[in-house]
């Protein structure tokens, strides 16, 4: 499968000697939805500034689509689309002067530029906005605007850094939607995010990135088997007294309502449902108690910088 | 890129600049106008009438000349470095960065929107000024050569000063604290010859002088200076200018980190 993006040995000394990135390697197929997480500090952002030209690297090597984006800079730039973390737009523009801008930049005549803007500006829902000064714009509408504007020359690797940050529940499920649909038709999306559940849900493969070296670098699904223990909240519909015994797993009573259970990963919940029926307790729903991946990122970025 | 691409890229980032120095006209457009204006009304006019002939000419036609290039510099200059320290400071110079356009179309494209204002605002006083004196040009040649050379020359350096710009403080130095003291000290109010043999002499390392004396050459046909001597003298900065620029973007020296 092609390479959508490759990094090796990628460093960063920043001016005043701190060194964000310590020689970090990784890949990203193409047609993947990859999640680059980390704590903040950890060189997510350096990394994402120096693949699209932000920062300039100390030292390795970076290949957008086998171009590499310093001998080749201008195809490598073709092949990609960022999202930045901040607004980073003319405030005094309209979003469709800055869509057809942005076209122009990548060589793009005005005619198709204009009929792009308008797709993209309707798929986000910024079309009615579209002579609106963009500093007027809502938060959300702000973050879909630079998404149209990355979107603009249809690169084949999209970069989003936070894109959701300070959007609401229903436009960050709507984005969701969106960069699913964009991915399932052949775009390659590298997602950075703190909201776990969003990488989780979303991502296939997952890069954690700490103290600038990788400190895991896989598939979501092996991953999330790394979880040795998961913890359940359970609301059930028979009224408790105290916390039931179910062998063989540890259960806490948080209200006469509501239980928590450890599951280990050697046991199934059909054991766990066994146990309660046997003791004739209904469960009304089940879920966890927090974030798989959350627990698993808390634990990666807790052990000590090498 | 291929050339099409380039050139569609150059005209979006003029065509940009030009929008957004017409749409705020009022900030862009009219004060130089009006200043240049009161100059023609103050000097020209008024104290200009009892300062008599000055180098074979009246008063005013030896000032126009000098306030036409004067609002051609400094237009020039306050377009590029606002408008490019202002997409530094709004960020969306990144824009830009981040797009496959070669830094050379960036810097022309944004170099020639400080020309196109510097020659608007030149040619709105040169109308202006037809109302005050009876304008000629002695060499039509010269005079668009010496303007056009001038306007590149302080795009550059309004782009360079934006590059290093920390503030809005910083974008306002050098117009004040250079550029206007240079000027006026370059010959647009009076002729060298009327300084001591000292100060004329002083006079000949203000680059100003040449500048002021080779439009002022080609609109009226006299100069204090040598004019071959004032092309290869604005040329030279210009190539200076456009190298160091051109080193600023590549190295990404304060736009990249």
């Amino acid at each position: 499968m092609t390479v959508a993006l490759s990094i090796k040995q990628l460093s960063k000394t920043y001016n005043n000697g701190f060194q964000a990135l310590k020689g970090i390697d990784f890949e990203v197929k193409e047609g993947d939805f990859f999640a680059l997480l980390g704590p903040n500090g950890a060189g997510k952002s350096t990394t994402i500034g120096i693949i699209c030209s932000l920062v300039n690297k100390t030292g390795g090597q970076v290949e957008v689509f086998g171009y590499d984006i310093d001998s080749d800079f201008p195809m490598a730039k073709k092949q990609l689309g960022v999202v930045p973390q901040e607004f980073n737009f003319n405030n005094f523009e309209k979003p469709l002067d800055i869509l057809i801008h942005q076209a122009g930049y990548y060589g793009i005549p005005r005619k198709l530029a204009e009929e792009r803007s308008e797709f993209y500006l309707k798929k986000l829902g910024l079309w009615d906005k579209r002579d609106t000064p963009s500093r007027n714009l809502s938060g959300g509408m702000k973050r879909r605007l630079m998404i149209a504007r990355a979107l603009i020359h249809e690169p084949k690797l999209l970069i989003l850094d936070e894109p959701t940050a300070g959007v609401d529940i229903e436009m960050r499920r709507s984005m969701w939607a969106f960069l699913q649909e964009i991915n399932a038709q052949g775009t390659t999306i590298i997602l950075t995010t703190h909201y776990l559940e969003e990488a989780e849900s979303l991502c296939k493969n997952i890069a954690i990135i700490n103290h600038g070296v990788i400190a895991e670098n896989t598939s979501m699904r092996t991953l999330l088997q790394k979880l040795h223990q998961m913890v359940f909240v359970i609301d059930v519909k028979t009224s408790l007294e105290h916390a039931p015994v179910l062998s063989g797993f540890d259960c806490v009573l948080v209200d006469k309502q509501t239980i928590e259970v450890v599951v280990q990963q050697s046991q199934s919940l059909n054991e766990l449902f066994a146990l309660l029926s046997e003791q004739q307790i209904e469960v009304a729903s089940l879920r966890n108690k927090t974030n798989r991946l959350e627990e698993l990122f808390v634990d990666l970025v807790a052990k000590p910088s090498a | 890129m291929n050339l099409t691409e380039q050139w569609i890229a150059f005209s979006t980032i003029l065509s940009r600049e030009i929008k957004r120095f017409m749409r705020i006209w009022m900030q862009t457009l009219l004060p130089p106008v009006i200043t240049i204006t009161l100059y023609f009304i103050i000097f020209g006019s008024l104290i200009g009438a009892r300062i008599g002939e000055m180098g074979g000419f009246s008063y005013m036609e030896f000032v126009v000349p000098g306030l036409i290039m004067m609002a051609v510099i400094t237009n020039s200059y306050s377009n590029v470095v606002s408008s490019f320290y202002g997409a530094k400071f709004q960020r969306f110079v990144e824009e830009l960065l981040v797009s496959p356009t070669p830094n050379y179309i960036v810097l022309w494209g944004v170099v020639m929107g400080g020309v196109c204002r510097g020659l608007l605002v030149g040619l709105i006083v040169t109308i202006v000024a037809t109302f005050f004196a009876d304008l000629r040009v002695e060499s039509p040649l010269l005079t668009i050569t010496i303007v056009l050379m001038t306007s590149v020359l302080f795009s550059l350096a309004g782009f360079i000063n934006a590059v290093f710009a920390n503030s809005f403080d910083d974008i306002s130095i050098v117009p004040t604290f250079v550029l206007t003291p240079l000027i006026y000290l370059g010959g647009v109010f009076y002729s060298t010859e009327l300084l001591p043999e000292f100060w004329a002499g002083v006079s000949q390392l203000n680059p100003m002088l040449y500048i002021v004396n080779a439009f002022r050459h080609g609109v009226l046909g006299v100069s204090d200076i040598n004019i071959e001597l004032a092309l290869i003298i604005v040329a030279g900065f210009t190539v200076v200018a456009y190298s160091y620029a051109m080193h600023l973007l590549n190295s990404g020296k304060r736009l990249r980190q």
